[in-house]
């Protein structure tokens, strides 16, 4: 019955892997990272992700941070930081921040600051949504896990007579 | 079933280890994450991997900084690095081993997020073995190490070998099927096509390379708990089956 439960909550995690790709959230390097698990690295995934989770969050506090200066807009540093966000969610296939990223860099590179602006809120909402997502995706893998590792005991070998 | 399917990828990652000898690849990337995914792709390969996070830490590795204690018998069969990173950039670090005496036959390899003909045909001039356009997948770093060290190190007949018995063990991880029939060409100069064409072909189902390695893999014994599987979820055709288990 635990199989089932299992079961249950792969087919859950499937579901929710098939609309974050229907939405462009993720693409195939995502499916290419997952991969990449074994058992002497089963938590590869989540700890990339969470890597990636810190820097962006970093990167975009940056931005926001940069994007206050009404006189002065750095475009320079925009850029930079725009160019590891754009690199680090492609290495994870987190691909709509990666397009919302080069959308950004596009606005910058004209010197039209309201339209990175823009482009900065969208990136903050793209990040949320793709954070909680793949929070949702790795706790429900922790609970398969734990469905697929509990064994009842064998009724028989408690009662040897 | 979970207990055995551990126990037969354990014993698979213990014969790839034994491949003859170690192949050693220097990683330079100054992208944390990228480090990550790339020292794992090299590991799952079967590669020693070091991993450095600027051109000039890697010199100093390969004890061609003017400061850096170069030990004899460091072996690096190949550097991979990306192109842009601050201070001194991958085209720098490859001019710089390609003109040393001790690494320069070290075959090295670029990494790029832009795919930009000018800067590939530069760095081929100047010696680069190949040009992979980020984000780098499996199938580009079992390509690499195919065709520089498939026939000199590993005879093939080894690679038969493995290669069925990896395909006796249950096919649940598609790294289990070694990828040598999705590069069409190892001849270096056509090897740019050949990774771009596979990114460009390859869709989400990644099913291309994994059915046709292992037209006998015995989906047949496969355990009828497959649940229990992590791999299941990387597997698409594994997914298609599931949905028809559903279905009946």
């Amino acid at each position: 019955m635990l199989g089932l439960q299992s079961y249950r909550l792969l087919a859950e995690m499937n579901r929710l892997l098939a609309l974050l790709f229907h939405q462009g959230v993720l693409d195939e390097q995502f499916l290419q990272l997952l991969q990449l698990r074994d058992e002497s690295s089963p938590n590869f995934v989540s700890e990339v992700v969470n890597m990636y989770f810190n820097e962006s969050e970093k990167l975009l506090r940056s931005l926001r941070a940069l994007s206050v200066d009404r006189q002065h807009w750095e475009y320079t540093k925009v850029g930079l930081h725009l160019n590891q966000l754009m690199g680090s969610s492609s290495s994870i296939g987190a691909n709509r921040i990666r397009n919302v990223c080069i959308a950004f860099r596009a606005a910058s590179e004209q010197n039209n600051r309201p339209g990175c602006l823009r482009a900065l809120d969208v990136l903050e909402h793209e990040f949320c949504y793709l954070k909680n997502k793949l929070h949702e995706f790795f706790l429900i893998e922790q609970q398969r896990v734990l469905a697929a590792g509990i064994r009842y005991p064998d009724p028989m070998q408690q009662h040897p007579n | 079933m979970a207990r055995s399917d551990v126990f037969s990828r354990q014993r698979w990652s213990e014969k790839t280890d034994n491949f003859g000898h170690d192949v050693h690849v220097l990683a330079v990337d100054d992208s944390l994450i990228d480090r990550k995914v790339i020292e794992r792709l090299l590991k799952i390969t079967s590669c020693k991997v070091t991993a450095v996070d600027s051109g000039i830490r890697a010199l100093q590795y390969l004890g061609l900084e003017k400061n850096s204690v170069g030990f004899d018998g460091l072996k690096i069969d190949m550097i991979i690095t990306d192109y842009c990173m601050p201070g001194m950039t991958g085209y720098e670090l490859l001019k710089k081993i390609k003109g040393s005496s001790t690494f320069r036959e070290v075959p090295v390899v670029i990494m790029s997020s832009e795919n930009v003909l000018a800067r590939i045909d530069r760095c081929l001039e100047e010696g680069a073995e190949d040009f992979i356009v980020k984000p780098v997948k499996l199938s580009d770093v079992k390509r690499l190490k195919h065709y520089m060290f498939g026939e000199d190190k590993i005879s093939n007949e080894k690679q038969e070998t493995n290669k069925r018995k990896l395909s006796e063990i249950s096919s649940e991880s598609d790294i289990s099927e070694p990828d040598f029939s999705a590069s069409p060409s190892p001849s270096p100069p056509t090897s740019i096509s050949d990774s771009s064409t596979e990114s460009l072909s390859s869709s989400p189902s990644l099913d291309s390379s994994t059915s046709s390695s292992s037209p006998a893999s015995p989906q047949s014994s496969t355990p009828l708990s497959p649940p229990c599987s992590p791999s299941l979820l990387t597997s698409p055709t594994r997914r298609l089956k599931m949905t028809n288990l559903e279905l009946d």
